[in-house]
């Protein structure tokens, strides 16, 4: 399925234009026939059950996983054209997990002036002191420039990596369930932070999120995996994507898709089928 | 800024003159004792005296090899742990002393010492660590990733059929060839061929240098290679290269000295507990402190049961080893 994410106007520059990417390891199909746009200012989610290729599709554009056949463009330009350190100038990316390195947080947050440096240059500009000062400010971690990574919380580790990621200053910002070994302060925190970010930096974000009802709150468009055949099922609006059927269909397990009563978004309830079985037999 | 790179060149200054101050220490020190303020007496006195032939002729050499090679392994102890993020790597993990100890006791062996002159040690033992550099890095490549813990294994491995091996050859040879193997073995730095003493040393400061070039990407492999790779490090490349400078490293040192164990392991991580983590001061200060620890251990070798010496690699052992299980208890060891 091809899936063009348009709405916001077709004559808007792409941030991303992944087309007809197709991946597969050993025998099996992990992506197949993906195409799609991300326009500047956007913040998409990609979604879908355990193994249906969303970590790897992140990794196709990070060039960490080579596709048998297709084309991504960041900016106009062929990542497989880009040199490591240009395609580093264009987007920056965000882990599930930081390792837990002895550097202080202010040493970390600095190498994501790496892909700036001249050749030979061995130490950051004033330039690069201020820009990293910025980050740290606009994420809350600047009070713990001098701690060390490996002593600080999982929730401030991943606003450190977020920090180190805006210090590259790109212009897609990926992230792979960032949020994914925090509790729900910390998942609020992360999220809300990327969104005013997004608004205040007119940033791009892609992002890989396995919770439907933050990535229905969070983002303007939702791409939806399919397990089943590695193709894209469905593409859109939170409204568009996550409805009962598709939810059903991809996941294989009973949900009810009711609006959010704050925000009105689609906001998805688990069916226990022990708990609906209890309440048909009651008298 | 500003107040790191002060930071950075105290230490090294505190490190330089710590390696003057240690290689004057050996200068003096030995069977013939020389006081320190003699030594311009002595090195204007001319050539002929004796004291001039004991400081210029027998120490100065013995000292500089045994700051080149204890800079070295050292620098390939702290590119290895950087590159792996592995804090029980060293230069002799990847099965590269193993390599050397076998070419020696095959040298020793089949003698061809006898047919090439006593260059054969040296050349046997780099041959010997080449064959294993080659082997271990060809093993565990695919077309695009250097796999960093199957290299690991199988220098492990390598070690352990090489061992076995020199075991296999030791068990055949003769008394005299057995007490050649042993020595050899157990590391020392009494080497009599100036030549070599140079290129050790000159091939551990190129070394170094080289290093330089690959402090920042060394930073950015510290967080895993994939975000090494997402700040626009091409960390196949990079690993490549490094694994070339600290095994060339390493064959250098084994072949000259023969096996010292210990520095390559315990300086670097004595280092990053007064720099911290990053490579632009590691580097440096890892070199200079390795320099001042073999050359003090040397000193140590000599002297503590003169007029015998024992085998600078078990000074080493015995005094990096206890420092570093009491920083251990302390808590004190990072990577």
């Amino acid at each position: 399925m091809t899936t063009d994410l348009q709405t916001n106007g077709s004559m808007k520059k792409k941030v991303v234009a992944i087309q007809n990417l197709n991946f597969q390891y050993r025998q099996k199909i992990i992506l197949r026939d993906i195409s799609f746009s991300v326009f500047p200012g956007e913040f998409v989610s990609i979604i879908g059950p355990n193994g249906c290729g969303k970590t790897t599709l992140i990794k196709t554009i990070l060039r960490s996983v080579v596709p048998q056949t297709g084309t991504i463009h960041i900016q106009g330009q062929e990542v497989k054209t880009l040199s490591n350190k240009a395609l580093a100038r264009h987007l920056a990316v965000v882990m599930q997990t930081i390792d837990p390195a002895a550097m202080t947080v202010k040493d970390y947050v600095l190498l994501g002036r790496l892909p700036f440096f001249e050749p030979y240059q061995f130490f950051e500009s004033q330039k690069d002191q201020a820009i990293a000062q910025r980050y740290m400010e606009l994420t809350g971690v600047a009070h713990l420039a001098e701690a060390r990574i490996n002593e600080i919380s999982g929730g401030e580790r991943q606003l450190a990596a977020i920090a180190r990621a805006l210090t590259q200053e790109p212009a897609l910002l990926v992230l792979d369930e960032p949020t994914a070994h925090l509790d729900i302060t910390h998942q609020v925190r992360v999220l809300n932070l990327i969104n005013t970010l997004k608004e205040q930096l007119s940033l791009t974000i892609l992002m890989v999120l396995h919770d439907l009802n933050l990535a229905a709150e969070y983002s303007d468009r939702l791409v939806l995996l399919d397990k089943n055949n590695g193709r894209i099922y469905k593409a859109g609006t939170p409204e568009e994507v996550l409805t009962k059927a598709s939810i059903q269909a991809v996941y294989q397990t009973g949900v009810e898709v009711r609006p959010n009563p704050i925000s009105n978004k689609p906001w998805v309830f688990l069916i226990n089928p022990h708990a609906q079985e209890g309440k048909s037999n009651a008298p | 800024m500003n107040h790191r790179l002060k930071r950075w060149g105290l230490i090294l200054l505190v490190l330089s003159v710590l390696v003057v101050a240690v290689g004057l220490l050996a200068l003096c020190t030995g069977s013939a004792g020389i006081p320190v303020n003699q030594i311009p007496d002595i090195l204007q006195g001319g050539k002929n005296t004796a004291g001039y032939s004991i400081l210029m002729g027998i120490r100065l050499p013995r000292i500089l090899l045994g700051m080149g090679i204890g800079g070295a392994l050292s620098l390939a102890g702290t590119l290895l742990q950087g590159m792996f993020r592995n804090p029980l790597v060293e230069p002799y993990t990847l099965g590269i002393s193993g390599g050397a100890s076998l070419g020696v006791c095959v040298n020793i062996l089949c003698q061809f010492y006898a047919v090439i002159g006593i260059i054969a040690y040296p050349l046997s033992g780099f041959i010997g660590a080449s064959l294993v550099i080659f082997l271990v890095y060809h093993l565990n490549r695919d077309n695009r990733n250097v796999r960093s813990n199957r290299m690991l294994l199988t220098g492990v491995m390598i070690s352990y059929v090489a061992s076995s091996l020199v075991m296999l050859l030791m068990a055949l040879s003769k008394t005299d060839d057995l007490q050649s193997i042993v020595l050899w073995i157990m590391g020392s730095l009494d080497e009599p061929d100036t030549t070599l003493i140079w290129i050790c040393c000159a091939g551990s400061i190129v070394g170094l240098f080289i290093s330089y070039f690959f402090c920042m990407d060394l930073n950015a492999l510290a967080l895993g290679d994939e975000e090494a790779a997402n700040l626009g490090i091409n960390t196949p490349r990079t690993k490549k290269i490094l694994f070339i400078i600290a095994s060339f490293l390493t064959g250098l040192s084994v072949a000259v000295a023969g096996i010292i164990m210990f520095v390559g392991l315990i300086v670097p991580h004595f280092v990053r507990m007064i720099t911290g983590p990053d490579h632009r001061i590691l580097l440096a200060a890892s070199f200079l402190s390795g320099a001042a620890f073999l050359t003090l251990c040397d000193v140590i070798a000599r002297v503590i049961i003169a007029p015998l010496e024992l085998p600078v690699g078990v000074i080493t052992g015995i005094i990096g080893g206890v420092m570093f299980i009491w920083a251990l208890s302390r808590k004190q060891v990072t990577l």
